[in-house]
């Protein structure tokens, strides 16, 4: 448990809607779910979510504090629309979701190894070195999530995608050794510290 | 009769000219139909037909007319001649619009329109023009029965429109309901937060117009009379007891709520911090909005409103319906909470969340103020302390065992119990589960009746049917649920409000209001001797020949509507502003002595016996249809208008309610050679959409008995059939005649024919 959790679940107790409202993005909008399940019937992956959102908004209501923040359910969220687009009470469910998703990151309660999650740190932690995404770098980093035997055989599985794109000149070798940055790596680092900084602020995560 | 002169119109429009020999039918009329004037017309709705009509009533001394031209649901206004008898003989709708245009089909067209003619001529010669009741009088008061939302409306509504008003309240002082709650679910937008029940003005306004008369801590101790001249006996507890005069009645005494004392397993009676919706009331009325925990005056920080505690129940130990008003009620309650305090957590336990109205917006409002809203059933509640744990199945999580405990007050929404009075069918329906095998109903009667304790009428009738009004399900006053919702089945007396059906504050206020003016009409219309509802403006009302009855009472005891009362002599008395004018008492008179002067067992009996029946090898037979004019003769007509093919061989008169066919009539068609009667009525039972309530029940009923009759007479059971119609089978009434033509075909001729 991070310090950040216990930090948390000292200040909530066991208001966890409250939490979520604070600390969430569009978490102010979980209150306002009435259950009536269209999103759940309505997203393409419904029947692979351990709890679909429905279930989630109550569970939060309920005060299902670690069932939902370790829950690999919002991970799940393939961000199709279709729920915010069919909520008869306009809740943003796919960015509820997110946020759900992104603040048991924080806290460090989400699952550990969840595919989208890895990828996402992979994705974030490359783009924030230089303030580009390194294709190359990241292609390779995702093939060899899961060791360097399995990323052999994941890089030879697609040897022939890579040459092609390397004789058509849409992949340089030489980004694995020299990446290229964007023009003020510094400037892109103060900013987002200052994003970081601000967000943190609206979501109550630092006095 | 000698000064009868009659006079026949056949029109020639609407293509009626170019399929029909209308000289031919004239000359029906003037041989068969014995008409005195005969004349053809080739457009007879227009001015100078209508002219020529009038004419002849005016100079020609005519007094009874008859008119073949549409149907009598058409062009009513031109054809509108009060001062004589009238008869139509519907040749557009009835026969040129429902038979084919070809060359086959000409000779059967004509004589179907020929019988029509004859029947029409026949029809009216029996008829007398109405004069309407000489007894009519007027009495332009209302008595309000109840003083609540519904009642002070009801009452301001009817003064508003110039009419007095003698409101009787049980209680004290008035407001009912609205008088004991801290503020109302909002009336208007934005439907956002409670709203002041305004029931102060309400009163004040009562108090202070001349035209309405308030008995408080009073009763109904007597009701007699019919519309137009009730007399009531106010009762008050005093003893002091005042006789009023009015013209119409409105019941509205409005609900209870269900007694939570019958839900210990919620905890009601076991902990002071178990209240149900009217407690609460209390609660935050005393506080002025603020509330505290009634066992110790502590702070209340957690509050859980249980939804349908002891409604929509299927064991049938409590309440098997769903109140309506009680998901908003709780929301409002909640919102009591909320609004003073919003850390104090109030969960609202419910299974399906129903807010009529605006009640949506309302509901969103209290979710923006954090009502939690939680979608489950709750099993139990314990006390323990001053706090109670409050265990329930939650349906979206499906956990069987969830909790909430610390709860400082539990809210249970028990739901509406009408105060509609005696159940003047109890016994009845007691004896009918009886014979089904379940004793239990009739057990608790006689365990009643030993003793000695009455059941408390509200209204105290002194009709024959019992004191109070009939009830429909769960004990709700009777009201014509489906086709006309404030009707009830005794004429000038109208329920309102949560009497009828569960309903919150803003339904009872539309719904008095409609009441009033519905007991505006019903004074009006007995005022002059007219029908209410559903033949309104109806002046013929039933009399009987005195030396023919036989005292059977089947009149008194069928009449829907508890019209007629017996005399001293045990006679039957008619009270005419009571009457519908359906006919039930004419069609179960065994003796035939009840009739209305254009509507009798002769007008009919007589068009039955005037229609031309072929011998028995002319392969034409002859079907009689009765259909009731409310719907299945409209329906027809419509068929018609669509061009609905049907059967050449069916003669159709329209019958006021099926309840009024008196089973003469069937033996009278039989035995002149018909091969088949088909009889056509609304719908029965439960979800009934006869007019007259139980007029189509009773006559299938009555026809349930027809089969031995049939035998008797050594004639085929298919020979009568009785078939439920509604307004809109308009494709399929022309099938199941043309069906019930080939039944027909199949058993062959009746044997009954040339006698």
């Amino acid at each position: 448990m991070s310090e950040a959790n216990t930090q948390a679940v000292e200040k909530y107790r066991n208001n966890f809607l409250k939490e979520v409202e604070e600390r969430v993005e569009e978490g102010e909008w979980v209150k306002m779910c009435m259950q009536c399940g269209v999103c759940s019937g309505s997203c393409p992956f419904g029947p692979h979510w351990a709890h679909p959102p429905q279930e989630i908004f109550m569970m939060i209501r309920a005060g299902k504090r670690d069932e939902v923040l370790t829950s690999d359910s919002m991970w799940m969220c393939t961000s199709c629309y279709n729920c915010i687009v069919r909520c008869p009470r306009k809740l943003p469910i796919t960015h509820i979701m997110h946020g759900l998703a992104n603040y048991a990151h924080r806290l460090g309660l989400a699952p550990k190894g969840q595919p989208t999650r890895e990828f996402g740190k992979m994705f974030w932690n490359n783009l924030v070195a230089t303030g580009r995404v390194n294709e190359l770098k990241l292609s390779l980093s995702l093939y060899f999530k899961d060791g360097f035997s399995q990323g052999i055989k994941n890089a030879m599985a697609m040897k022939d995608v890579g040459l092609g794109m390397l004789k058509a000149k849409r992949l340089n070798p030489f980004e694995l050794f020299s990446p290229h940055g964007c023009k003020d790596r510094k400037g892109i680092h103060a900013m987002l510290k200052k994003a970081r900084e601000i967000e943190d602020r609206r979501k109550h995560l630092t006095s | 009769m000698a000064d009868q002169k009659i006079a026949a119109y056949i029109c020639q429009g609407c293509g009626l000219g170019e399929r029909l020999d209308t000289v031919d039918l004239a000359k029906v009329a003037q041989k068969e139909g014995k008409a005195h004037v005969v004349r053809e017309h080739e457009f007879l709705c227009n001015v100078d037909g209508v002219k020529t009509i009038q004419n002849d009533i005016d100079s020609e001394g005519v007094t009874h007319i008859m008119i073949a031209a549409c149907s009598r649901r058409a062009k009513a206004e031109a054809f509108y001649f009060p001062a004589v008898a009238m008869s139509r003989a519907n040749l557009r709708e009835g026969v040129i619009w429902c038979q084919p245009d070809t060359d086959e089909a000409r000779e059967t067209t004509q004589e179907m329109a020929a019988d029509y003619v004859r029947m029409g001529c026949a029809e009216v010669k029996k008829m007398i023009q109405p004069q309407g009741n000489p007894g009519a009088v007027r009495n332009n008061r209302i008595l309000v029965v109840g003083g609540g939302m519904s009642g002070m409306t009801a009452a301001l509504q009817a003064a508003k429109a110039g009419y007095g008003v003698v409101l009787v309240e049980k209680a004290g002082q008035l407001g009912g309901w609205a008088g004991k709650i801290y503020k109302r679910i909002p009336s208007r937008s934005p439907y956002q937060d409670p709203q002041d029940t305004g029931v102060e003005e309400m009163v004040k306004a009562i108090e202070t117009d001349s035209r309405i008369k308030v008995y408080l801590n009073a009763v109904v101790a007597k009701t007699g009379g019919a519309p137009g001249r009730f007399q009531v006996e106010v009762g008050q507890e005093s003893g002091a007891a005042g006789t009023e005069e009015v013209g119409a009645i409105v019941q509205a005494t409005g609900f209870s709520l269900y007694d939570a004392n019958n839900l210990p397993e919620l905890g009601y009676g076991k902990s002071a911090n178990v209240v149900d919706q009217a407690g609460l009331e209390k609660l935050a009325k005393e506080g002025n909005g603020a509330i505290r925990r009634p066992s110790d005056g502590g702070e209340v920080k957690t509050v859980v409103f249980v939804q349908c505690a002891g409604q929509r129940d299927a064991s049938g130990k409590h309440l098997a319906y769903c109140s309506g008003s009680c998901c908003n009620t709780s929301i409002k309650q909640a919102m009591y909470f909320k609004d003073a305090n919003p850390d104090v957590n109030t969960v609202v336990i419910f299974d399906d969340l129903r807010t009529p109205g605006n009640g949506e917006d309302f509901y969103r409002s209290a979710q923006n103020k954090g009502v939690t809203f939680t979608k489950g059933k709750v099993s139990a509640v314990e006390a323990t302390g001053n706090t109670c744990k409050v265990t329930f199945h939650d349906l979206i999580l499906n956990d069987q065992n969830a909790t909430i405990v610390d709860a400082d007050l539990v809210v249970l929404a028990t739901g509406q119990v009408p105060n509609s009075g005696v159940d003047i069918d109890a016994k009845l329906k007691a004896e009918v589960a009886a014979a089904n095998g379940d004793t239990s109903l009739l057990e608790a009667i006689e365990a009643q009746e030993a003793s000695g304790q009455k059941p408390i009428s509200v209204l105290n009738l002194d009709y024959r049917q019992g004191p109070d009004m009939p009830q429909l399900k769960y004990g709700f006053n009777d009201s014509h649920f489906i086709c006309f919702p404030y009707e009830t089945r005794r004429t000038g007396i109208y329920a309102a409000g949560p009497v009828r059906r569960p309903m919150d504050m803003v339904q009872a206020a539309e719904d008095a209001t409609g009441a009033a003016m519905k007991a505006i009409q019903a004074l009006e219309n007995a005022a002059v001797g007219r029908a209410a509802h559903p033949r309104s403006g109806d002046l013929s009302y039933p009399s009987f020949r005195i030396e023919g009855c036989t005292q059977c009472k089947r009149c008194t005891v069928e009449c829907p509507f508890g019209a007629i009362d017996e005399d001293e002599k045990r006679y039957p008395q008619f009270n005419e502003p009571r009457c519908r004018r359906c006919g039930t008492c004419m069609g179960a008179c065994p003796v035939r002595v009840i009739s209305f002067e254009n509507y009798s067992v002769d007008t009919v009996g007589s068009q039955i016996k005037a229609v031309d029946v072929p011998d028995e090898f002319s392969e034409k037979p002859r079907i009689l249809l009765l259909a009731c004019e409310n719907d299945a003769y409209p329906a027809l007509d419509m068929a018609a208008m669509n061009r609905e093919i049907y059967s050449a061989f069916v003669r159709i008169i329209p019958v006021r309610c099926l309840g009024s066919v008196n089973t003469i009539w069937i033996t009278d068609a039989l035995n002149s050679g018909y091969d088949g009667v088909m009889m056509m009525g609304c719908k029965h039972g439960d979800d009934y959409q006869c007019h007259f309530v139980k007029g189509s029940e009773l006559a299938s009923y009555r026809m349930s008995k027809v089969d031995d009759t049939l035998k008797g007479m050594g004639l085929e059971v298919e020979r009568v059939r009785t078939f439920e119609a509604a307004i809109t089978d308009i494709e399929r009434l022309p099938k199941l005649i043309n069906e019930y033509a080939a039944v027909i075909r199949e058993i062959g001729m009746s044997p009954f024919k040339g006698f």
